[in-house]
């Protein structure tokens, strides 16, 4: 877990320092007018951009270690400090995703499974195959399109906490929660599908009712809690790459989370940001997985003993 | 004679494999109707990209102010967006954008892939550790969100796009090939072609690269939809390709919400356009996986 945390800390760095040219001559070259040398090593001194590469990274690696982010080349406030106010707010719609995702996919994919090849597992798998191909920024627009033609309403552009106006807090949030909640759906709804339909063709499912158990008992404690466990990685793993579909449904909704703010970081060539936000990820990705490694066990004993 | 009699077998033999080839295709079509659906998609994008020019009415950066937010109507069959351009034929020019960036994203993507995991998995050992500790490093970023560290780097246009999407598509296709590519390290010809005393690069590029064709088809068939997908949401951003340049993810973009209430056609058509599209390409992969290795889940 830390060394792939340390190699996207690595990785970002060299990444971001690959190439020749700096920002500050790209920001400042933006502004049009012509600078003088001594501005822009004014500013280079500012950022620490001065110093040795190697100097750089020590710094940069010896703030992480304290937890220290550094400075956004950009605002020039603390990253950390502009990752927490936005944090709050990325993290309900991202639970919110994940709550519509699992609602939709476990009993549509079940049923599908059920009645493979009817009528209503092609409904079921044109569903989540259109789900995979519809963009999430599409469909946030196409919301808003609906909202505005037919109920001539808009959803507040406002944030408030979910605490002081639950009501104005969702309907702010549930459509981006649902714009990105649709494609995770699609995803987990195929995996449950799949799963489902390997558990059923298991021998004990079949010893089960040659033994005559109640149809609806073998489905709940036979098959569906077998077939859950794939689906548990799958949801855990779409939990980590939520902030790759926040990153365009947060600029639909035009919502300041942590995707907008890691496509104005990009836009304003805000190195210590795009480093900052990349090993969040990365790190909720590690996360997620170490949790989902830690259920498995909790949920299989047969992982447990070995 | 032996010679005339060699001959006759190899037209034989070729005609038979073409007959086969034929075969196969109508077997596929009646076997995998949806595959087959996003297979006839697909082929009908890639006319209207090859005959962009003939099929649109207008030109897809020509302006006219006289005619700008027209809903769709005879003479412009999908309405005209903000500075008076034919959405239809912009997003028949954008089918060019969205096949060039998506085909050679991918294929590079995948085949860069490939190498890597079918050379870790010969060599195994350290250098295997190695290559798996860095694909492990790659895959914990999520697609966009590498891609858009790679454009902060390289900047926008549409080859940076083709490399920003190609980075992260790396790693994911070596991950597949490699534990494809393990699997037949162990087969006897393997061994039989190191007793032999052939070099690496005989062994990988012609014993070890042809059996892993199965899996390299589905990942490059799962990642042409993906690509084009991630080209139009960085496109979206304003992070992609740049304007005037056709693309359905920048007509989204340009002025699309901001007009959404008096000229919804402008949002709604080129989003179709990217749905159609990228359901083609997964219809098309699932098919292909299901027939190829109904085991492999990628």
């Amino acid at each position: 877990m830390l060394p792939t945390l340390l190699g996207v800390a690595v990785l970002v760095f060299v990444g971001m320092r690959l190439l020749p040219g700096d920002i500050v001559e790209v920001r400042l070259a933006a502004e049009g007018s012509w600078i003088s040398q001594e501005t822009i090593d004014k500013e280079r001194a500012r950022l620490g951009l001065d110093k040795p590469l190697w100097q750089q990274f020590v710094n940069w690696m010896w703030g992480l270690a304290r937890l220290d982010l550094g400075e956004s080349m950009w605002t020039g406030r603390a990253v950390s400090y502009e990752i927490g106010i936005r944090f709050q707010l990325s993290l309900q719609i991202a639970i919110m995703a994940t709550l519509v995702g699992i609602i939709l996919a476990i009993p549509l994919g079940t049923i599908a499974a059920l009645r493979q090849d009817s009528w209503i597992d092609y409904g079921v798998r044109v569903f989540s195959i259109a789900g995979l191909a519809t963009p999430s920024f599409w469909l946030g627009i196409l919301m808003i399109l609906m909202f505005l033609i037919v109920f001539h309403w808009a959803p507040p552009m406002v944030y408030t906490p979910i605490w002081r106006d639950p009501w104005a807090n969702l309907s702010q949030l549930i459509w981006p929660a649902l714009a990105t909640g649709y494609r995770y759906s699609a995803v987990t709804t195929r995996m449950t599908r799949s799963s489902v339909l390997e558990v059923l063709r298991e021998d004990y499912i079949r010893t089960a009712r040659a033994k005559g158990v109640w149809e609806t008992l073998i489905l709940t404690r036979h098959a569906l809690k077998n077939a859950m466990l794939p689906v548990i990685t799958i949801i855990g793993l779409e939990f980590a790459f939520l902030m790759g579909g926040l990153v365009v449904t947060e600029q639909v909704f035009n919502l300041n989370g942590l995707g907008k703010l890691f496509v104005d970081a990009v836009r304003n060539y805000d190195y210590t940001m795009v480093q900052g936000l990349v090993l969040l990820v990365a790190f909720v990705f590690v996360t997620t997985n170490l949790v989902v490694d830690l259920l498995y066990a909790w949920l299989d004993p047969r992982i447990r003993y070995q | 004679m032996a010679i005339r009699q060699l001959d006759i077998d190899a037209i034989a033999l070729e005609r038979a494999s073409r007959r086969t080839w034929a075969a196969a295709v109508l077997r596929f079509a009646r076997q995998k109707p949806l595959g087959t659906a996003g297979a006839v998609i697909v082929i009908l994008m890639a006319l209207a990209a090859i005959f962009a020019h003939a099929i649109s009415p207008y030109h897809p950066l020509a302006t006219d102010y006289k005619a700008q937010f027209e809903p769709p109507n005879l003479s412009h069959w999908l309405g005209t967006d903000s500075f008076g351009r034919d959405i239809f034929s912009r997003i028949i020019y954008g089918s060019r954008t969205a096949l060039l960036v998506g085909f050679t994203a991918s294929l590079i993507g995948a085949t860069l892939g490939l190498f890597i995991g079918v050379a870790s998995a010969y060599f195994g050992g350290r250098i295997d550790l190695l290559t798996q500790r860095i694909v492990d490093i790659f895959i914990s970023i999520p697609l966009i969100i590498l891609a858009l560290a790679v454009v902060a780097i390289l900047g926008t246009g549409i080859f940076k796009v083709i490399l920003a999407i190609i980075v992260p598509m790396i790693p994911r296709a070596a991950r597949v090939c490699r534990s494809s590519a393990l699997a037949i390290r162990e087969l006897p010809y393997v061994d039989a072609a190191r007793a032999c005393g052939f070099g690496h690069r005989r062994i990988i590029f012609r014993h070890m690269l042809p059996n892993v064709v199965a899996p390299y088809l589905i990942i490059l068939t799962a990642f042409l939809g993906q690509a084009i997908l991630l080209e139009a949401s960085l496109s979206f951003l304003g992070l992609g390709v740049q304007e005037p340049t056709a693309a359905w993810g920048l007509m989204l973009q340009g002025g699309a919400e901001e007009f959404a209430e008096s000229a919804p056609w402008m949002a709604i058509f080129p989003g179709l356009a990217i749905s159609a599209a990228v359901f083609a390409f997964n219809l098309l992969g699932d098919s292909l996986r299901d027939a190829l290795d109904p085991k492999l889940r990628v």
